[in-house]
């Protein structure tokens, strides 16, 4: 006779699978996955519940390295396949793994759809500002002027930006996060997973061969309290090695300042408090970007909408409230005659 | 009162030869602006004629433009219904009947009437701008245009508004009521009970709306002008006996119903529930309507943003574990064409619907080809054999849907199934099935952790092991890289991959021990002549060789169903006749394949004009076959 054991707590080690990790050395991805392993063990997920969706590129051989279901599949449509995935079964949790090129390039559409739709998928894009896997050229995210293989004078094309674009997309829930900092992006994985509806993350990723240090003035240690500021809904926006650094709101500019407290009479008070439900604001926090101004990281904006799949799902229930159909009546429904 | 001479002039030349390819059986076609309803006054007297018992083939013939200018020849749409009281196999090579209800329905379509055939006109939409825009330089009913066929002109225009008036409805409104005074017209010539029609406009408008009423008072008086004016010759009633067929319940069914039905039933029996994940396309968007009014039935649809979505959505739907379908027309499939690969190398079921249309680009979106064989047998990077099947009729994609549901989860690979536009479009009278009659075949998820890994394989059909998320101890990771083959693991072995690509390809040729032997549809299993034919040309070759046949020739009719793989046999059959002839609505597709599956010097009969195959045509090639083996 079997017995029913109660499942044991999984560690972050349950998540690995056996396969070989076969990213760079000194990757970022590494630290994310690492961050993943802690995080899916943290909240007690169960593995065989749990679907990672990639497309193409470095990161999308994320699914490869989780102990969970997986499916590596084509270049920019991993949000389609998640779509299609968690439409058919949202019971799961649908993870979605995707980088630069990827999500903003040739899967530009479906990442649109896929936000304002606003399926319950949880979107990790990991952007490192350059094509990795085919070796080096420049991505959608890449800067004015990168030179790389495919722009050997400097790139001319203006950058896109990955929360501003999903904020455009009408997602409701937008964060950023960095590589490195584990404990951090563990804490944003829980909040996307803890969202319904479709969960944006943009993790900030160091490409160590073709885009090394590109983020450097912000992520290096001796820069990183001064041009860094992670937010938190109901807190006011303060961050600098002294803790004496703030956003504020310029009404008259709408626009963010970096003020110092103590300096021209600028108190505590004075500094933005973030409400992450304030689409106007997170509009204004996603698009700082270093150098003038720190980076934005946690949760830019979250406000949650019905999802997509729950709303087709009711769709459903209506219909199939009356019982399943007959197709056999079907077919014999409307004009029928008898030939005998 | 009789007929005045003016109302009918002209009559069949005598001696003339009358070009009926199918007597017993009379082919009307009603033309007009496509505003002017005339799909809807088809349908409905397609209806009308099967519940009258008699056998029928349509053929919607529309425009792309939705409503085009008024009175241009571009914007002519047109509808071809042949019926009769034996078994009618096409929409008919040529009307014997026209109703133009515009000078440019005329001027687009008079050309295919047959000689001495009927053109009824609608006088009062004949004005000079009228006949000019059509591309008239003269009125056509004065210099002599018509005078191969009898003409009856009524003043439709002023009959629907003289009846209209007592309802108040707008001018526009009142004109637009034409369509049912014609159907009225015709339904008292070919004596049909109007009551499906009645019951359908009540519907449509509700019993209290003026148009409904407007439009029922005009289908009734336009059966009423046939029965006071007591039309004289050939326009008086023509009784049509009902054509003897299998008995059962019968039911117009199109195209796109039987194979939107038959996907529903392939699923019910493989146990699944049904996604489907489609963008809008001419033709083929009818699948998606009639899908998204079946929720009941355990099918869930997602209007995707595009092509490649619909068909990544299918894909992930069958990962899941339900059936994932998507449908789409030529131009849809080509974008589709990536994700099918990855299907392919996942292992995936997946049902591609490909309603086919003129191409290359957009092509002719409304118009029939079954130019897609090579995209659908080919068209993929790398080896990535598909099974592919083809629908001969609107009935018939019923069946082959379910034996697409089939083959996709028994084999676990993406299946196409080939319709075309004017299968999707046209109706017949359907026997209609019952599930009961269809053995189910059950889908087994894996469960086992014992000896599981993603790509273990049953050793008969080499299909892999559905394994799908949420079950436990079962996780394992899928995609489009190479995978090993004793461990689903990724590899880049050279070996590996070498099996791997012939182990696909073993997949797919097995199933051609699980479908049936070719048949010969007419005629010997050898002989001098078999005509080949695949899809929707059944009917036009079906009819030709029957013809032919009853005048002694040596032909005999095969119709291919599974393209790919193709039935074992079908390399010695087709070796057994002297000669082969192809004919298929491309530039030679099947033709190059025969060719180069059997080393049979086919020749082919090709058509694309974006018009279904005429029997008249297969006919000649028949007879200029078998001459020049004469000859020879």
């Amino acid at each position: 006779m079997n017995v029913q054991v109660q499942p044991e707590k999984l560690t972050p080690k349950d998540f690995a699978s056996d396969q070989e990790v076969r990213w760079c050395p000194g990757c970022g991805d590494y630290a994310i996955l690492k961050a993943m392993h802690k995080a899916l063990a943290d909240m007690g997920v169960r593995p065989e519940n749990t679907v990672f969706v990639s497309g193409i590129g470095c990161s999308s051989r994320f699914p490869y390295y989780m102990a969970t279901y997986g499916f590596h599949t084509i270049h920019g449509r991993a949000p389609a396949v998640a779509t299609g995935l968690k439409l058919s079964r949202p019971e799961l949790d649908v993870w979605m793994v995707t980088g630069d090129g990827d999500a903003l390039s040739i899967g530009g559409n479906h990442l649109f759809h896929a936000l304002r739709r606003n399926i319950d998928i949880n979107i990790l894009l990991f952007n490192n500002e350059v094509y990795g896997l085919t070796k080096g050229q420049a991505s959608p995210t890449s800067r004015v002027g990168q030179r790389s293989p495919s722009t050997p004078m400097g790139s001319v094309d203006s950058p896109a930006e990955a929360c501003t674009f999903a904020l455009g997309c009408n997602a409701r829930f937008i964060a950023r996060g960095i590589d490195v900092q584990a404990k951090e992006l563990g804490e944003l994985f829980s909040r996307a997973r803890a969202h319904k509806g479709a969960s944006f993350i943009e993790i900030i990723q160091n490409c160590i061969v073709y885009n090394d240090a590109v983020f450097a003035d912000f992520t290096e240690k001796a820069v990183a309290a001064d041009m860094q500021v992670h937010v938190k809904h109901g807190q006011p926006a303060i961050f600098g090695k002294e803790r004496n650094k703030g956003l504020k709101l310029n009404p008259k500019t709408f626009a963010l300042e970096v003020v110092t407290l103590g300096e021209n009479g600028v108190t505590e008070a004075d500094i933005l408090v973030h409400d992450e439900k304030n689409r106007v604001l997170a509009g204004l926090l996603a698009a700082l970007r270093p150098p003038h101004f720190p980076e934005v990281l946690g949760v830019i904006y979250c406000d949650p909408a019905p999802s997509y799949e729950t709303a087709v799902a009711a769709q459903d229930a209506v219909a199939r409230a009356k019982g399943p159909g007959d197709l056999d009546k079907l077919m014999r429904s409307g004009n029928t005659w008898q030939v005998t | 009162m009789n007929l005045q001479a003016k109302d009918i002039r002209g009559s069949a030349p005598d001696g003339a030869p009358v070009q009926k390819s199918e007597l017993d059986a009379i082919v009307v076609r009603f033309a007009g602006d496509s505003g002017d309803g005339v799909q809807m006054l088809g349908s409905q007297f397609s209806m009308e004629t099967a519940l009258a018992g008699n056998s029928l083939a349509t053929f919607p013939d529309f425009p792309a433009e939705i409503r085009a200018p008024t009175g241009t020849t571009y914007g002519v749409s047109a509808f071809q219904i042949n019926f009769g009281s034996r078994v009618v196999k096409t929409a008919g090579d040529q009307p014997d009947v026209l109703v133009a209800l515009n000078p440019a329905a005329l001027m687009v379509n008079y050309k295919g009437l047959r000689k001495g055939g009927l053109v009824i006109l609608d006088s009062g939409a004949f004005k000079e701008k009228d006949i000019k825009r059509a591309g008239f330089t003269v009125d056509p009913r004065t210099d002599g245009t018509l005078k191969e066929f009898r003409v009856m002109e009524i003043d439709i225009s002023a009959q629907a508004l003289e009846v209209a008036k007592p309802f108040g409805v707008s001018q526009k409104e009142a004109l637009r009521t034409k369509n049912l005074w014609v159907l009225g017209l015709v339904s008292w010539m070919y004596d049909r009970e109007m009551k499906s029609t009645l019951d359908y406009v009540s519907r449509k408008f509700g019993a209290e709306d003026p148009i409904g009423q407007a439009n029922l008072a005009a289908l009734r008086a336009g059966h009423a002008y046939g029965e006071t004016h007591e039309l004289a010759g050939d326009v008086a009633p023509v009784s049509m006996p009902s054509v003897k067929v299998e008995p059962g319940t019968y039911r117009l069914v199109s195209g796109a119903e039987a194979l939107s039905w038959g996907l529903a039933a392939g699923a019910q029996l493989a146990g699944l529930e049904l996604v489907l994940a489609s963008y809008p396309i001419t033709p083929s968007s009818p699948i998606l309507h009639i899908l998204a009014r079946m929720k009941q039935y355990g099918i869930t649809t997602f209007q995707a943003e595009d092509e490649i979505a619909a068909c990544c959505a299918a894909i992930g739907a069958s990962y899941a574990g339900k059936m994932g379908v998507t449908a789409s027309s030529g131009p849809g499939i080509a974008l589709k064409t990536e994700a099918i690969g990855l299907a392919i190398s996942t292992e995936l079921p997946l049902v591609v619907v490909n309603t086919q249309r003129g191409g290359p680009s957009t092509g002719l979106p409304t118009k029939t080809e079954q130019s897609d064989l090579f995209l659908a047998v080919f068209g993929r990077n790398a080896d990535a054999p598909i099974p592919v099947i083809a629908s001969r009729s609107p009935g018939d994609c019923f069946e082959v849907a379910i034996e697409a549901v089939r083959l996709a989860t028994k084999y676990m690979t993406p299946v196409m199934l080939l319709s075309d536009g004017y299968i999707a479009n046209a109706a017949e009278p359907w026997l209609i099935p019952t599930m009961a009659n269809y053995k189910p075949f059950k889908v087994q998820f894996r469960t086992d952790p014992e000896g599981f890994h993603p790509f273990v394989r049953d050793p008969k059909t080499l299909a892999r092991t559905w394994a799908i998320p949420g079950t436990p101890g079962l996780m394992h990771r899928i995609g489009g890289i190479e995978k090993d083959y004793n461990s689903g693991n990724i590899s880049y072995d050279a070996t590996n991959h070498q099996k791997m690509t012939d182990t696909r390809a073993a997949k797919i040729n097995n199933i051609a021990d699980d479908i049936p032997e070719q048949h010969v549809e007419i005629g010997d299993t050898k002989g001098k002549l078999a005509v080949v034919g695949w899809g929707s040309t059944f009917g036009p070759i079906n009819r030709a060789v029957h013809n032919m046949r009853g005048k002694g020739l040596d032909v005999s009719h095969i119709h291919i169903r599974h393209v790919w793989p193709l039935p074992r046999n079908l390399g010695a059959l087709l070796k057994s006749y002297d000669k082969v002839l192809v004919a298929e609505m491309n530039n030679g597709q099947m033709l190059q394949l025969l060719r180069g599956q059997y080393l049979v010097d086919a020749k082919g009969l090709l058509k694309v004009s974006g018009q279904p195959l005429k029997i008249v045509e297969v006919e000649d090639a028949i007879r200029s076959q078998l001459a020049t083996q004469v000859q020879a």
